[in-house]
């Protein structure tokens, strides 16, 4: 028999009895497009947790001195202006685009409309492109100023809020008291949803006018800028090189400071993620397998309410083989139909939540992905299979005359 | 030609063993037209599941065409039940929601066979049902059903055409024309075996073979089937 009759006695089956093959399909359908959707959900939350981090600059490292003590005793060195200059100067592959101090102190700013505790960030004029921000109005400090100690500061939005009225045109050019000194605000950096609440003014100006200022050399961090996201393991292992020639440390353990990336970090929420998805993947799956018995007990009944026209159609000649793939093609048209109206529906829903998601307030759109939408799809055709190999069986193995004495 | 060699059939029904069948010696030659009668219980059904091939004997050898059936699994079974057997039924047996054509079709598509629509419609054109080859069964009366089945019997040129109480269903004038018309398609040279408990009916036979607790009783051939005729129809307008 060929496989074409077997389609057409399969969907003459399945019409017969409408409502029944339509709610067997319901089971499959919801199960493979909520595998679709929610694998969709899962990558989304991921995609926008990547993009948030890789916002944070993926070729960015970081280094600060270790805490406590080193092994062995000794006392861990600070990092200091030096190992700036080191870094800095080092001739040695790959290229480093900037090198930059930070110095993290903590004030109260006095201004127009009132006071506000914040943490005061003393850097370089390479602050911005180090830490990915951006400048909202006016500008930030240029290297002259940095040398000349020049009594300038860039708010971030948040005390612009406190004590500028929200306003970053008006506070342009104002004056704010930072401990007993004056400062001018040059600029104010756009919100980055990681570090509002700062006020950043030239590493010189920080520890001459600020109390724990003074002639320390001290840094509490470096952020140093690889040329891309490819070139940070080798220049990460520059920079422990340069370091610890800088702080005469010839063992590696003995190492008082430590080097990390954001792509480490990238990295271990790349795994949180993956495991969320996957764990979304199977409550879907369960969907479908329930779908699965869904479609293997109406296969059963079909088979049963069927016996007659089945020793009918042996009577006349079917062999076994040819019953077992007729109940196999109609359990896995049944599947499939069901399957690809899931895939309709899961791509429907994905497309929506792409389009209106953003209605619903803090919510990250769901993203398709192909391979989810084709496995769902394949799985849905082998449940078909799988479910319906018994009943197909049972009906195969059916006796001509017992089934046609059936009533 | 079919031939029964001491053919035999027993069965479990619980406790006891029931000899549905014992000792049967028949032969059939081509287009002859054979009744077989007996009372209920007399053993009937066993005969004709095993004329049919639906069935094997537990004793004894069923020739079919000279091939010894006795033997063959379900597979083998099937095969020859679709090239050389056609069965009638008493409850016509069409498929529901399916043409009389495609009905018609259905052992030329189990037998992988070619030009399956054209010698369809030709199995429908003897028995006068080329007209009806779209409608539906339950668009069909009762007697035109079965003359589909029948057609569906023929259509794979059986060397056997076996009906198993074809009339059981059907009023007195659609009973006539069938026997009739199974009577018509063995002088054409098929070979017909019909089940019968009905005089009527088994009169338009040209043999009839009586059975009782699964023995042949009698084995009796008629006279021309023209006088058989009238007298059926004397006895239909007396009815």
């Amino acid at each position: 028999m060929t496989l074409r009759l077997a389609f057409v006695m399969a969907w003459r089956g399945l019409r017969a009895n409408r409502l029944r093959s339509l709610l067997t399909m319901l089971g499959i359908m919801i199960g493979v497009a909520a595998v679709i959707l929610l694998v969709a959900l899962g990558n989304g939350t991921s995609a926008r947790l990547n993009s948030q981090l890789e916002a944070l600059g993926t070729n960015l490292i970081g280094v600060f001195q270790a805490r406590g003590s080193v092994s062995e005793g000794g006392q861990s060195q600070p990092l200091t202006d030096r190992d700036v200059e080191a870094l800095r100067d080092s001739n040695e592959a790959p290229r480093f685009v900037t090198v930059t101090p930070v110095k993290q102190a903590s004030a109260v700013l006095k201004g127009q409309y009132g006071t506000w505790r914040t943490s005061i960030v003393g850097s370089s004029q390479d602050y911005p492109a180090a830490l990915n921000r951006t400048i909202d109005v006016g500008k930030f400090f240029s290297e002259s100023q940095v040398k000349t100690r020049a009594r300038v500061v860039v708010l971030g939005p948040q005390p612009v809020r406190e004590i500028f009225g929200g306003i970053p045109a008006a506070a342009l050019g104002q004056q704010v008291r930072i401990g007993s000194q004056t400062f001018e605000v040059t600029g104010v950096l756009e919100p980055n949803g990681q570090q509002d609440d700062v006020a950043v003014m030239p590493i010189t100006a920080a520890r001459t006018y600020l109390v724990d200022g003074g002639a320390d050399d001290r840094v509490d961090q470096l952020v140093v800028q690889a040329t891309g996201q490819d070139a940070v393991p080798a220049a990460m292992a520059k920079v422990e090189r340069v370091l610890m020639d800088s702080h005469r440390i010839d063992d590696p353990t003995q190492k008082d400071f430590e080097v990390r990336s954001n792509l480490d970090l990238l990295e271990q929420y790349g795994e949180v993620t993956a495991v969320f998805t996957v764990f979304l993947a199977s409550i879907a799956a369960i969907a479908l397998l329930v779908g699965g018995i869904g479609v293997m007990n109406i296969m059963l009944v079909t088979v049963t309410e069927r016996t007659r026209e089945i020793g009918l159609r042996k009577a006349l000649g079917a062999r076994r083989r040819t019953v077992l793939e007729q109940f196999l093609v109609e359990s896995t048209v049944l599947s499939g139909i069901g399957g690809s109206v899931g895939v309709v529906l899961g791509v429907g829903l994905c497309l929506l939540g792409e389009r209106f998601g953003a209605a619903f307030g803090d919510f990250a759109p769901p993203q398709l992905s192909l391979p989810s939408v084709l496995l769902a799809f394949t799985v849905s055709l082998c449940i078909g299979l799988f479910f319906g190999a018994y009943p197909a069986k049972r009906a195969a193995r059916l006796r001509p005359i017992e089934a046609l004495r059936y009533e | 030609m079919i031939k029964l060699e001491g053919v035999g059939k027993s069965y479990r029904a619980g406790e006891a063993e029931v000899r549905a069948l014992r000792d049967v010696e028949l032969t059939v030659d081509d287009g002859d037209f054979v009744a077989i009668m007996g009372p209920s219980g007399s053993g009937k059904s066993t005969m004709m599941n095993i004329l049919g091939c639906l069935d094997v004997p537990s004793e004894g050898r069923y020739l079919l065409d000279g091939i010894d059936v006795s033997g063959m699994s379900d597979d083998e079974l099937a095969a020859i039940r679709n090239g050389k057997i056609g069965l009638v039924f008493q409850s016509y047996n069409l498929l529901p929601r399916t043409t009389a054509l495609a009905n018609v079709e259905l052992p030329l598509v189990y037998g992988n066979q070619r030009a399956r629509r054209s010698r369809a419609m030709r199995a429908l054109e003897e028995v006068g049902l080329a007209d009806r080859a779209s409608h539906l069964p339950n668009q069909l009366s009762g007697g035109q059903q079965q003359r589909v089945a029948i057609a569906r019997a023929l259509v794979t040129r059986p060397t056997m055409i076996l009906a198993d109480e074809p009339t059981g269903n059907l009023d007195t004038e659609a009973s006539c024309e069938i026997a009739e018309m199974l009577r018509r398609l063995s002088a054409a040279g098929r070979t017909v075996v019909l089940i019968t408990h009905e005089e009527e009916i088994a009169a338009y036979a040209r043999r009839v073979v009586r059975l009782r607790d699964g023995r042949i009783v009698s084995d009796t051939r008629r006279g021309l089937p023209d006088d058989v005729t009238q007298e059926i129809q004397r006895a239909g307008a007396d009815a």
